[in-house]
């Protein structure tokens, strides 16, 4: 990739806990799971808000209330109002592409310093009425005369009072996430156990990332309106759990033949993230020792009917061949895990272009299964847990790649110096 | 004075009046002015050109702001005051009788006579700013709305309504103005005089406004008849005298004024009112309220030391401790002052439950209307909080309010110290350490300050600011500035034990148990103070403030002043008995889902008396008041305050001594420092030697001197 002379720094990050949609989070609206993360940001990074330059925030399910939730973000009172903001949706990789969208931006040297990230609140998104219905309540509005708008509200029968909620299926060809992971399952030969194995790990890794205090690290605490117990950790990790206890769960989207259940795919989540990037040299001036470099990134995107999660197969090699590295000088990766079955899918794909997967240097906090996946928001968690890690171990080169919705896929590669 | 005050120009048949009073910052109605408003009425009357008058303030903020209280404080007689009201309501009437239709476009304060002004008026138009205030504060002053107020209100929006604004002295945001029906129309500024001439013109052309009956059906019931009226004025009255104790005469005159207006008309009505202005104007409790009126003016402009430096700005506070105390500093900082606030505690339990209840005094202003949704989202973004000292790195000042411990809070200001950026201020909420003992741990001791807050913050209105020796004079500007954005009243004290407003509640507390221990009813104690004019008897406060704090504070006061503060030992079986006052729903009274109800009979036996009589009222009154007098003279000597002024404000906005008697040191003046003495010497002869007088009163007593001269 052309890189300009200006390198993008990653300063901080840091997220909500995730927790499942319908729990701790159920009163709480996206926009404050988002405003959260990017107020405690600064919070952490003690940044003078009038440094900022940018907000870019990722959400996929946005309420029809809250049209630009960056730019809520960028309105927290703590922040200058004239920081422009604006959102965007590459589904599961929307805060990845804020993230990226930043550098870009801070490459051309149109911003210094940005706030990035990604939210998803699964528990507070739009329930919307049939088209029909749609219809009617709109000529009602135009109604003049009581007349007009009684035979207009007499048109409503029944069934159109019967409310539309969004589901995870592909618009362009009806089928489910779910469907999609079992369909790559079978096609790629990934057995029940293996998923089910690779689940477990990443109960087990997050539960010790926990324990010791690495994951939890980037997690800025929820403090409950009531003044209750403030909210830590995601509540998605399992410390009880066994391959024996989920090999007696039944598939879900496929109860015959099927392997993917509910144990070895990510959940619904709530949460948000949020990623302070700077130029180098803004970063110096400003007394900030970087995490990493954002070294290159790409996206990708593969027919829908095909295998829908296997885009990272295009996206990976993009992104190494603009940082100009091979496979084997990564010493560190997350990989999205939207389901196991896809995780091993991605992995025998890069297998057979000859790359050697080594799982000790993936995902080595866990992943989205135990973790949870907040669409809009788990871009932004996998680049600052990589950024952390990679400083932790001492490793120079990272990779993040996910998978996403419409058959597309992200990947960037982070450096240390 | 320079100038005419009331300009106009005409177009189109409209006389756009301005009201400009030259060289001041707000529009006040002087002798002066009043003249000018009768020629300019009567001009426009004579000036055929002229068919209706647009009138408005040339002020930015601030339409009228009453009558010119300067003048009213030089008058001598009732009869001078009366003369005053009579000479208003004449003026006024020139308004209200003009052939031409008037119209007002009210933005900023228009109070008193400003609305006495508008209410002759055709129409009434308002901004909804939030500068925007109306209302008739004189009852505050002591005194009534004395240019028809008290009869052109109640015509206007019926005499409920008129009475709950009267009597209470309220002024009201617009939106309520035009709800209970004292304006018409509500407008946002940058339409206010557009509008206010394009009714100008409707009105020349012969519109006229329809007024509905205010109040509708209920309203005709109790407003729209004799019968109703007289229940609605008997309710009033007895609502008034169990609010007052007798102590003020100004609401009953106000409410005399109205009743009597609506039963013999108009004129009958203005002259029993002027009648009623004029024998409240000379009252020694007018005096006092203006006195306090004056002394808070002048203390918005003191900071509390000579050649004070700049203060520095704040943006942002950091807050340590999250209890009680911390939070409520926090939700007032947030909704007063803007600023943005940071909550510390140990544990993120804690912080939680702070930042709730933070969040809890902002949820209460929205309850009550008086902020907007957005105002509430915004507000509440700017409370946050931590275990960590995140965030404190951009603060300018924190204010710490953790366990009242030495240890602890020097151990806090290392802590923070190493957080904050080196030129903020560190500022410590304590009611009984010494400032200078907390600094010693300090790196920078001149920003180390105290800042002493009053329990519950949100509603207490005093501050006591406390530099230590070593505090410099830029920190002391920063904390009182700061204080003032909070709403508060900061008073300068010295720092000594007890400052100031402990020191002299002291003993006026300890003499209650001793009076207790002679066998007085508790409530009996409490009622002959609050028929005195306090608040709360002293028994009551005791429950409020916590009877563990309160025994710290006695402790700590007895080990700096020796025998004259020794405690009475009745509390300790008090505290051992978990008994600690309201917030552990027990304490000398009984509480019941956080109300009082009655007195808790079985605290006789613990405090070792049986109520069997013990001095009555007037001794019980003499003995406490006298204590704090006295106390109050010594801390005076030793420029605890910095002048009977503060030390006057701080105790009537600190625990509530009546604001009518104008303060402890100004009742010492009243009753004379001769006879003062004189009764704590017979006291000292009869109770001991807490009583005897101390060397400043004498000197005044020999001298006949006054604290105010």
């Amino acid at each position: 990739m052309p890189q300009g002379d200006r390198r993008v720094a990653i300063v901080a990050g840091c997220r909500t806990p995730f927790a499942r949609s319908g729990t701790v989070f159920r009163d709480v609206l996206a926009v404050d799971l988002a405003r959260h993360a990017g107020r405690e940001l600064l919070e952490r990074t003690n940044l003078d808000p009038h440094e900022v330059d940018e907000v870019i925030f990722g959400q996929v399910v946005a309420s029809p209330l809250v049209p630009n939730i960056a730019r809520e973000v960028s309105l927290l009172p703590q922040l200058p109002k004239e920081i422009p903001a604006y959102t965007v949706n590459r589904a599961c990789a929307s805060s990845g592409q804020a993230v990226t969208n930043a550098a870009d931006q801070i490459m051309r040297g149109h911003a210094d310093v940005i706030l990035a990230g990604g939210v998803e609140s699964l528990t507070d998104v739009p329930i919307l009425h049939t088209h029909r219905m749609a219809l009617i309540l709109t000529e009602l509005s135009k109604a003049k005369s009581l007349g007009a708008r009684l035979a207009t509200l007499a048109k409503i029968r029944p069934r159109d009072l019967v409310p539309v909620s969004p589901a995870i299926a592909e618009p362009s060809t009806g089928e489910t996430m779910g469907q999609s992971a079992e369909k790559m399952a079978k096609e790629n030969g990934i057995t029940r156990e293996a998923q089910d194995q690779w689940a477990l790990r990443s109960h087990r890794l997050s539960a010790a990332g926990t324990a010791d205090g690495r994951l939890t690290a980037e997690i800025v605490p929820w403090l409950p309106a009531d003044g209750g117990t403030p909210i830590t950790s995601d509540n998605g990790i399992r410390t009880d759990t066994s391959l024996e206890q989920m090999a007696k769960l039944k598939p879900v989207f496929d109860r015959r033949y099927g392997s993917v259940t509910a144990a070895n795919s990510s959940p619904l989540t709530d949460g948000a993230s949020a990623v302070l990037l700077m130029s180098e040299d803004a970063a110096e001036a400003l007394g900030y020792k970087p995490l990493a470099f954002l070294k290159s990134y790409a996206v990708a995107a593969v027919d829908p009917g095909w295998q829908l999660l296997q885009g990272p197969l295009w996206a990976v090699p993009k992104a190494l061949e603009r940082a100009g590295i091979p496979w084997s000088s990564l010493g560190l990766l997350e990989v999205h895990e939207a389901f196991a079955a896809q995780v091993l899918s991605n992995f025998k794909g890069w297998g057979e272009k000859g790359w050697d997967v080594n799982p000790d240097i993936i995902n080595v906090m866990g992943g989205s299964i135990a973790i949870g996946h907040p669409f809009g928001a788990t871009g932004g968690r996998v680049i600052t847990t990589l950024a952390n890690e990679m400083n932790r171990r001492d490793v120079q080169f990272g990779l993040v790649s996910i998978c996403a919705q419409g058959g597309m896929a992200f990947a960037c590669v982070l450096e240390r110096v | 004075m320079a100038g005419p005050a009331l300009t106009w120009e005409i177009a189109d048949g409209i006389a756009i009046v301005t009201f400009d009073t030259p060289g001041s910052s707000v529009n006040v109605i002087s002798a002066s002015v009043k003249e000018e408003v009768i020629r300019a009425f009567d001009t426009l009357k004579a000036d055929e050109r002229v068919k209706a008058v647009a009138f408005f303030s040339g002020k930015r903020d601030n339409f009228i702001a009453g009558a010119d209280i300067e003048e009213f404080v030089k008058l001598q007689s009732a009869s001078e005051a009366e003369q005053m009201s009579a000479d208003g309501q004449a003026m006024l009437g020139k308004v209200a009788d003009f052939p031409k239709p008037v119209v007002v476009g009210i933005h900023g304060a228009c109070v008193g006579g400003g609305l006495e002004f508008s209410l002759c008026c055709a129409y009434r138009i308002a901004t909804d700013h939030p500068k925007t205030s109306i209302g008739l504060p004189e009852i505050k002053l002591g005194i009534l709305p004395g240019a028809g107020g008290c009869q052109r209100l109640p015509r206007l929006i019926g005499v409920r309504a008129a009475l709950d604004i009267i009597l209470a002295g309220k002024t009201v945001p617009a939106r309520k103005a035009l709800q209970v029906g004292i304006i018409d129309e509500m407008v946002p500024p940058s339409i206010l005089r557009r509008q206010t001439l394009e009714i100008a013109k409707q009105l020349a052309g012969g519109w006229r406004p329809s007024r509905k009956r205010p109040g509708g059906f209920v309203g005709f019931l109790l407003d729209g008849n004799p019968l109703g009226r007289a229940l609605v004025f008997n309710l009033a009255r007895k609502g008034v005298e169990k609010e007052t104790h007798g102590n003020y005469p100004a609401p009953l005159a106000a409410l005399d004024a109205v009743e009597f207006g609506l039963k013999h008309g108009m004129t009958a009505g203005l002259a029993h009112e002027a009648r009623g202005f004029g024998q409240l104007a000379v009252t020694d409790v007018s005096r006092k309220l203006v006195q306090i009126f004056f002394a808070d003016s002048a203390l918005k402009k003191d900071m509390g030391i000579d050649n004070p430096p700049p203060p520095a700005a704040v943006h942002r506070l950091g807050v340590v401790g999250s209890g009680f105390m911390g939070s409520g500093i926090a939700g007032t900082a947030v909704t007063q002052a803007g600023v943005d606030v940071r909550l510390k505690d140990a544990d993120l339990t804690h912080v939680s439950k702070g930042v709730a209840a933070a969040k809890g005094v902002i949820e209460e202003r929205y309850r009550r209307r008086r902020i907007t949704k957005f105002d509430r989202t915004r507000l509440l973004a700017l409370v946050s909080g931590d275990a960590a000292f995140t965030g404190f790195a951009r603060a300018e000042l924190v204010i710490e309010a953790v366990f009242e411990d030495l240890k602890v809070k020097q151990h806090v200001l290392k802590e923070v110290e190493a957080a904050i950026p080196p030129s903020a201020v560190f500022a410590t909420n304590t009611s009984t350490i010494p400032i200078s003992d907390i600094a010693t741990a300090s790196s920078r001791p001149g920003q180390v300050i105290g800042m002493h807050f009053f329990s519950p913050v949100p509603r207490m209105p005093l501050l006591e600011i406390i530099p230590s020796k070593d505090t410099a004079p830029g920190t002391v500007s920063t904390a009182v500035a700061f204080g003032r954005r909070m709403g508060k009243t900061p008073i300068v004290v010295k720092d000594s034990p007890g400052f100031w407003v402990n020191r002299i509640l002291a003993p006026y507390m300890c003499e209650a148990a001793y009076v207790l221990l002679g066998g007085t009813a508790i409530d009996e104690i409490d009622r002959a103070l609050v028929q005195f004019g306090f608040p709360v008897g002293p028994v009551t406060l005791l429950d409020e403030v916590g009877l563990d704090v309160a025994v710290h504070a006695s402790e700590v006061l007895f080990k700096a002043f020796g025998e004259r503060m020794k405690p009475v030992p009745i509390l300790e079986s008090f505290i051992k008995d978990q008994r600690l006052g309201r917030k552990a729903n027990k304490g000398f009274y009984k509480y019941e889902k956080g109300k009082k109800r009655g007195v808790d009979e079985t605290v006789y036996a613990l405090a070792g008396v049986h109520p069997n009589g013990g001095p009555r009222a007037a001794e019980i009154v003499q003995r406490l008041t006298l204590a704090m007098v006295n106390e109050a003279a010594r801390a005076l000597a030793e420029r605890v305050v910095r002048s009977p002024r503060d030390g006057d404000i701080a105790a009537i906005y600190g625990f509530g001594f009546p604001p009518f008697r104008g303060g402890p040191l100004r009742y010492a003046d009243d009753l004379g420092a001769a006879r003062v003495v004189e009764d704590l010497e017979r006291l000292t002869e009869r109770l001991g030697m807490r009583f005897t007088p101390c060397d400043a009163l004498k000197d005044m007593a020999r001298s006949g001197g006054k604290f105010y001269s």
